[in-house]
């Protein structure tokens, strides 16, 4: 395998190999078999495992995560894909009424250990349907985990867990994300999920970012640097299990807070980060929190528009330099 | 409508009064959960199945012990049908430490995995996918095991079942779908709101599935058609819709007295008791009145002392409210 790979590239990597490992483990979603899937992140399997093990559906969410959710229970570990997180809203039901409270409902009798994979924010031009980043929507359902990667390698590894593990898993791949390069991950790679990764060291600010807002982070802490401000980039990797014990131990080092996130501000995830922070962290803090979030508004369809609505590095830089000089 | 009455070719004397035993339990069941309601010990409502019996027990009677049932929050009979006891039901009624969810699912969530009764789904139409993914798993795992998912008239109408149905079609999936049509959709006649007249039966051949309109209230009609349909499945023939009709004794749920059906309505179908039925059935076997009666007894005394069991049990340990959302027991949701 190349030394580098594509995120795109990891997402395929990390499901080979857990199809290959386990054979309990079958796909699901449309266009994923012979397609290779619309953003080709399962192209290859189809020839590779058959059609017993990635299965095309017709386009009925509510019948692809009814059915994987039915088939986790029942001694498989499903891996469904939903093809872009917008149509969440059309299989809420099994996302916030089944498949999270199953096992809690019925005592601890039922265990529903499946994966839901999604693509995931803006950049491209979708437009308000296919290009919102609604990993909030799911943090608002206690009983789901939530991994978001950054990079291809976390991709494979956080992926090998997610499959892993007893817990259902919502895995959003970010479409922005797709063409990105980095290290490929190495044979057995598992990231256990709900460890956050610190992208880079630094002393003055703590940069709280995940996913596609993890580069956008480290290019604003380029920006920083270049102005003498040393910047702390966290890559929380995962919304839950939400690893605040990393994002307060930066705050400790650096005293000052930024949270860059995607998804609206308007009950965005950062406002939990944030309210943990404030009250257990309060006195680590030298100046206000910042948060960088989307604007309250669908996404528009035109990039100039888009750059408007979406966190920018610029945005990030400009909040970071706010609190430097508070 | 079309019935097929195999009779004793179906259920010999024995067996019948078994399933007749069984029906006399869950009716019992059903009494005493709505006694006890009104007597404030059961909270948040029930929606009884008494009256439905014979859907229950006849299809259970035909399937594997290894086969996968899902039903709706109309799930009291379903559950007691694969084995969870009246007491186990009643204590999880009456927020129980001893009930079948630990008193954290109630009466719409009756569940009993070990048996096979993979749950109770209080969104209308959710579970039929979800069935159709255990059959899945059963094809995945050639297993020859087969689904049944239960549900309403009114569960036809959303877009879960059309979903649903067609994936199992074309996956051609080891599963029953088998409608419990009690003529209502909570308080509203089905046909009012439906654009054909069997709401179940008349949908299926639109997805190129085999459907049959039974006698729902018959005990043997129902073992003879769920047989049929799960061999059928289980040969590789994928997916068939039964359509049981039956009626409710009750209302809707607690709060509702069913004023809405008109008395002769009722009148008509309670003389068409599944318990009744069994009853001329067994008289039709041979089978004595004291063996009949002694069957009623018994179930009176089993559920009697199923409530006596979870008046006494003790309510649910204050811990189980932050257990059992993750796998490894807990809650926690940040480090």
């Amino acid at each position: 395998m190349a030394d580098v790979i594509t995120y795109r590239e990891a997402v395929t990597e990390g499901l080979a190999r857990e199809l290959r490992r386990d054979p309990s483990v079958v796909c699901l979603g449309e266009d994923i078999g012979a397609a290779g899937g619309v953003f080709k992140t399962t192209s290859g399997l189809f020839a590779e495992f058959g059609r017993e093990r990635v299965w095309d559906t017709p386009i009925s969410e509510q019948a692809i995560l009814g059915m994987a959710m039915g088939a986790a229970m029942t001694g498989m570990r499903p891996v469904a894909e939903i093809m872009f997180s917008d149509f969440f809203a059309c299989c809420w039901d099994y996302l916030a009424n089944e498949i999270p409270k199953m096992r809690y409902m019925t005592g601890g009798q039922v265990t529903v250990p499946l994966v839901v994979r999604t693509a995931n924010g803006g950049g491209l031009g979708f437009g308000a349907q296919h290009s919102q980043a609604v990993e909030n929507w799911t943090l608002a359902i206690p009983g789901l985990k939530i991994a978001a990667p950054s990079n291809p390698a976390d991709v494979v590894g956080m992926l090998a867990a997610a499959i892993r593990s007893d817990d259902p898993v919502v895995f959003f791949e970010h479409k922005g994300l797709f063409a990105s390069k980095g290290p490929a991950a190495p044979e057995g790679h598992v990231v256990e999920l709900g460890r956050a990764a610190v992208a880079r060291q630094g002393t003055d600010v703590s940069l709280v970012a995940l996913a596609a807002t993890v580069p956008m982070a480290l290019a604003a802490a380029d920006l920083l640097a270049a102005d003498g401000i040393s910047a702390e980039v966290i890559d929380l990797r995962c919304l839950v299990p939400l690893d605040m014990a990393s994002v307060l131990e930066s705050v400790g080092r650096t005293s000052r807070l930024v949270v860059v996130e995607e998804n609206p501000l308007q009950g965005g995830w950062g406002g939990t980060v944030v309210s943990i922070v404030a009250d257990e962290g309060f006195e680590l803090l030298d100046a206000p929190i910042r948060r960088v979030a989307a604007a309250c508004v669908p996404l528009p369809f035109a990039d100039a528009l888009e750059q408007l609505v979406i966190p920018t590095v610029d945005a990030v830089a400009t909040a970071a330099r706010s609190l430097v000089a508070y | 409508m079309t019935t097929v009455d195999s009779g004793a070719a179906v259920v010999g004397a024995d067996e019948l009064l078994g399933l007749y035993e069984q029906m006399a339990v869950i009716r019992r069941t059903e009494q005493a959960a709505h006694d006890l309601f009104l007597a404030g010990l059961v909270k948040g409502t029930t929606h009884l199945a008494a009256g439905h019996e014979a859907v229950a027990v006849g299809a259970s009677a035909a399937l594997r012990p290894d086969d996968y049932v899902f039903a709706t929050y109309r799930g009291h009979h379903h559950a007691m049908a694969r084995g969870a006891t009246p007491a186990e039901c009643l204590a999880e009624l009456m927020s129980k430490g001893t009930g079948l969810c630990k008193a954290k699912g109630g009466s719409m969530h009756l569940t009993k995995a070990s048996a096979g009764m993979l749950g109770c789904y209080a969104i209308v139409g959710a579970h039929l996918p979800i069935a159709a993914g255990a059959a899945w798993s059963a094809r995945l795992r050639g297993s020859g095991q087969v689904a049944v998912a239960f549900f309403g008239d009114g569960a036809t109408n959303i877009g879960a079942f059309h979903e649903a149905l067609n994936i199992a079609a074309v996956w051609a999936l080891p599963v029953l779908f088998v409608c419990e049509n009690n003529l209502y959709m909570e308080y509203t006649p089905i046909g009012d709101v439906t654009a054909v007249e069997n709401p179940a039966a008349d949908r299926a051949p639109s997805y190129g599935i085999p459907a049959e309109v039974i006698d729902g209230n018959d005990v043997v009609v129902v073992k003879d058609a769920v047989g049929r349909a799960a061999a059928l499945a289980r040969s590789g023939g994928g997916p068939t819709v039964l359509e049981a009709l039956t009626y409710r004794h009750f209302g809707h749920s607690r709060t509702d007295p069913g004023a809405y059906r008109p008395a002769e309505e009722v009148e008509q179908w309670l003389r068409r008791d599944p318990l009744e039925l069994a009853r001329a059935r067994l008289r039709g076997c041979g089978v004595p009145a004291g063996a009949v009666t002694a069957a009623d007894e018994w179930a009176g005394r089993v559920v009697a002392d199923a409530v006596a069991e979870a008046r006494a049990a003790p309510g649910p340990d204050p811990g189980d409210a932050l257990t059992d959302v993750w796998a490894d027991g807990g809650s926690a949701w940040r480090t």
